[in-house]
């Protein structure tokens, strides 16, 4: 090991890249009214139009610009995977530490209950919930959430496990505290780190899945501007050898790598540290 | 009765009762629709001739649990019914669909099995060198990739750039084998890609965990030559998570199809099911629905069932 990196301050240059390519995306999706030359429904041209000073990236299959709808995408994607992370951090977290601190028939059930909805893909079974409850972006959000809290539940559980054995755990019990208590002032800030990285993994995956659901046609629905739907839009323009279409779908990748390394770099360091 | 039997026939006493609640899932979701279920199937604008057809047709005059027994015994047996969207018999569809899936799903995996597993274990040795570090990188890249863009750029570059591969997956059953496996080229090397980075990352994880191990210091101590530990100590000591590793990769093949079949317009059953979810063709999304989970569950319970029998551990214990 270098010198380099057990100086705890130093950060390598992949990961600094990493950081400035996510401040980007958060500070476009924060100002894309700001930003956008053009509405993200406007119709502004012709279809199918060919890069320029007017229109950045041409325009779309409905004459739309595409270089506002991209900048508008990064408000619609990114905004919705993170309500969506959000939601399943709460969910997955309040009854995983619940679990934990009950234990008894709460955590068995519970528990039950995860093992039967991870025993299906994921896919397949919002797929089946959106045939149901229709492919609004309300629904969305909450399918998706309950199905991945199921993750989150896991580890929260696991990582709360370790904490309830401990002796301050036991003597909180003990004095009668409520289980409101226990979980907000005994657990929580133990298990804090593991669940940080985790949200940043888990927003990757929400990210990712709901951009497939969207080219598959089954998530955020048009005229809305999204990344995975503009893929799916304009995906015949391939077949000329236009890759236009293939920037919304290398906005979500950039964006997942950048986050997956920085993660990735935390939890090695994280590794490293407890040596 | 000795304790493997007992381990293996518990795990798939397990796998029926999953596959069982899984049903009771894919049926029952169905009633958590609010009002009337053919209305709300056919929309606003239906007919009240429609709708009665419907009803009819669905027997939601009969009480649910009868239509539950009714829709598992048809399904068990091949009788799926009729797809809503265009009267076929939906066992006939779904069969001809899921032969092209495992074509696909095959092809893919004879290609990324070996490529992951010896990438896996060649990284593991070579922990740390540039070729370890080269190869982590594409791991995360194929990782945090959608699909659809890797299918995309396959698409762009070799096919229509270069015209290597047709980029239209045009398939049916008259084709002879070779021009079948041309025609697929193009989606099993995306599904190669992504399932190959997965599988490698759990390989090389495994070993070095295994790696890690006492024993593994102890004949390092001895003295023995490196290639010696991996290929004699370490690898017979793998089997057990490698096997886990290739199973449950399998499993993540289920998903990836869905996409990938999109993309290259491949008529499996994962673009049946996105077709049938956009209709709202219900019947047709229970079946295909049931098919996934049920493959994705066995191929779990495989996994859990190999692992068992290869655990040289367990077996003494017996």
């Amino acid at each position: 090991m270098t010198s380099q990196s057990r100086n705890k301050r130093y950060v390598p240059w992949r990961i600094r890249i990493a950081v400035s390519v996510i401040a980007v995306y958060v500070l476009v999706a924060l100002f894309a009214p700001l930003l956008a030359p053009y509405g993200q429904t406007e119709i502004v041209g012709r279809q199918f139009m060919g890069w320029s000073s007017h229109y950045l990236l041409g325009t779309d299959n409905l004459g739309r610009d595409v270089a506002s709808r991209l900048i508008w995408g990064a408000r619609n994607s990114v905004g919705i995977a993170l309500v969506t992370t959000l939601l399943t951090f709460f969910i997955g977290v309040v009854f995983g530490l619940l679990a934990a601190a009950l234990g008894g028939w709460i955590d068995y059930i519970l528990s039950r209950i995860v093992d039967v909805i991870m025993a299906i893909p994921s896919l397949i079974a919002s797929l089946m919930m959106l045939t149901i409850f229709g492919t609004s972006v309300l629904t969305l959000v909450l399918v998706i959430a309950v199905l991945e809290s199921t993750r989150v539940f896991r580890l929260a559980r696991a990582v709360a496990l370790g904490v309830v054995v401990q002796d301050y755990f036991i003597v909180a019990k003990m004095r009668k505290e409520p289980a409101l208590y226990l979980i907000r002032e005994e657990i929580l800030p133990n298990v804090l780190p593991p669940l940080a990285v985790e949200f940043g993994l888990r927003f990757c995956f929400v990210f990712l899945f709901i951009s497939a659901l969207s080219f598959l046609g089954l998530g955020l629905q048009p005229p809305l501007a999204d990344w995975g739907s503009m893929v799916r839009e304009n995906a015949m323009m391939i077949s000329f050898l236009i890759f236009t279409p293939l920037i919304p779908a290398a906005a979500i990748a950039v964006l997942t790598i950048a986050i997956n390394s920085v993660m990735d770099w935390v939890l090695d360091r994280s590794r490293q540290s407890r040596l | 009765m000795n304790s493997i039997a007992r381990l293996v026939l518990r795990r798939l006493a397990i796998g029926i009762a999953l596959l069982l609640i899984v049903s009771l899932l894919v049926f029952f979701a169905v009633e958590l629709l609010p009002g009337d279920i053919a209305q709300v199937l056919l929309g606003q604008s239906a007919t009240p001739e429609a709708i009665s057809t419907l009803r009819e047709q669905m027997h939601l005059d009969q009480p649910a649990w009868l239509r539950y027994v009714h829709w598992l015994g048809g399904f068990v047996i091949g009788d799926m019914g009729k797809s809503l969207a265009n009267g076929q018999d939906i066992a006939k569809t779904i069969w001809q669909r899921l032969g092209n899936t495992i074509f696909l799903a095959a092809f893919a995996a004879f290609i990324s099995v070996p490529i992951a597993l010896g990438l896996g274990i060649l990284t593991a040795i070579w922990r740390g060198s540039i070729f370890d570090r080269l190869a982590n990188s594409f791991v995360l890249a194929a990782i945090s990739t959608p699909e659809f863009f890797l299918a995309y750029i396959l698409i762009g570059v070799l096919a229509v750039k270069f015209g290597l591969f047709p980029s239209i997956s045009n398939i049916n059953d008259g084709l002879p084998f070779l021009e079948r496996l041309y025609r697929t080229v193009l989606p099993a090397i995306t599904l190669t890609l992504v399932v190959t980075a997965h599988m490698m990352r759990m390989t090389r994880a495994s070993i070095i965990n295994i790696l890690s191990t006492p024993y593994i210091e102890m004949a390092q101590l001895k003295g023995l030559r490196h290639s010696v530990i991996i290929l004699r100590h370490a690898l017979s000591n793998s089997w057990v998570p490698i096997i886990n590793v290739v199973v449950l990769n399998l499993a993540y093949l289920i998903t990836g199809v869905v996409i990938v079949e999109v993309a290259f317009v491949y008529p499996g059953l994962g673009l049946l099911l996105v077709d049938s979810v956009s209709k709202r063709d219900v019947p047709v999304v229970q079946s295909c629905c049931m098919i996934f989970a049920a493959t994705y569950i066995s191929l779990n319970l495989l996994a859990d069932i190999l692992s068992i029998l290869a655990n040289p551990r367990a077996q003494e214990r017996g």
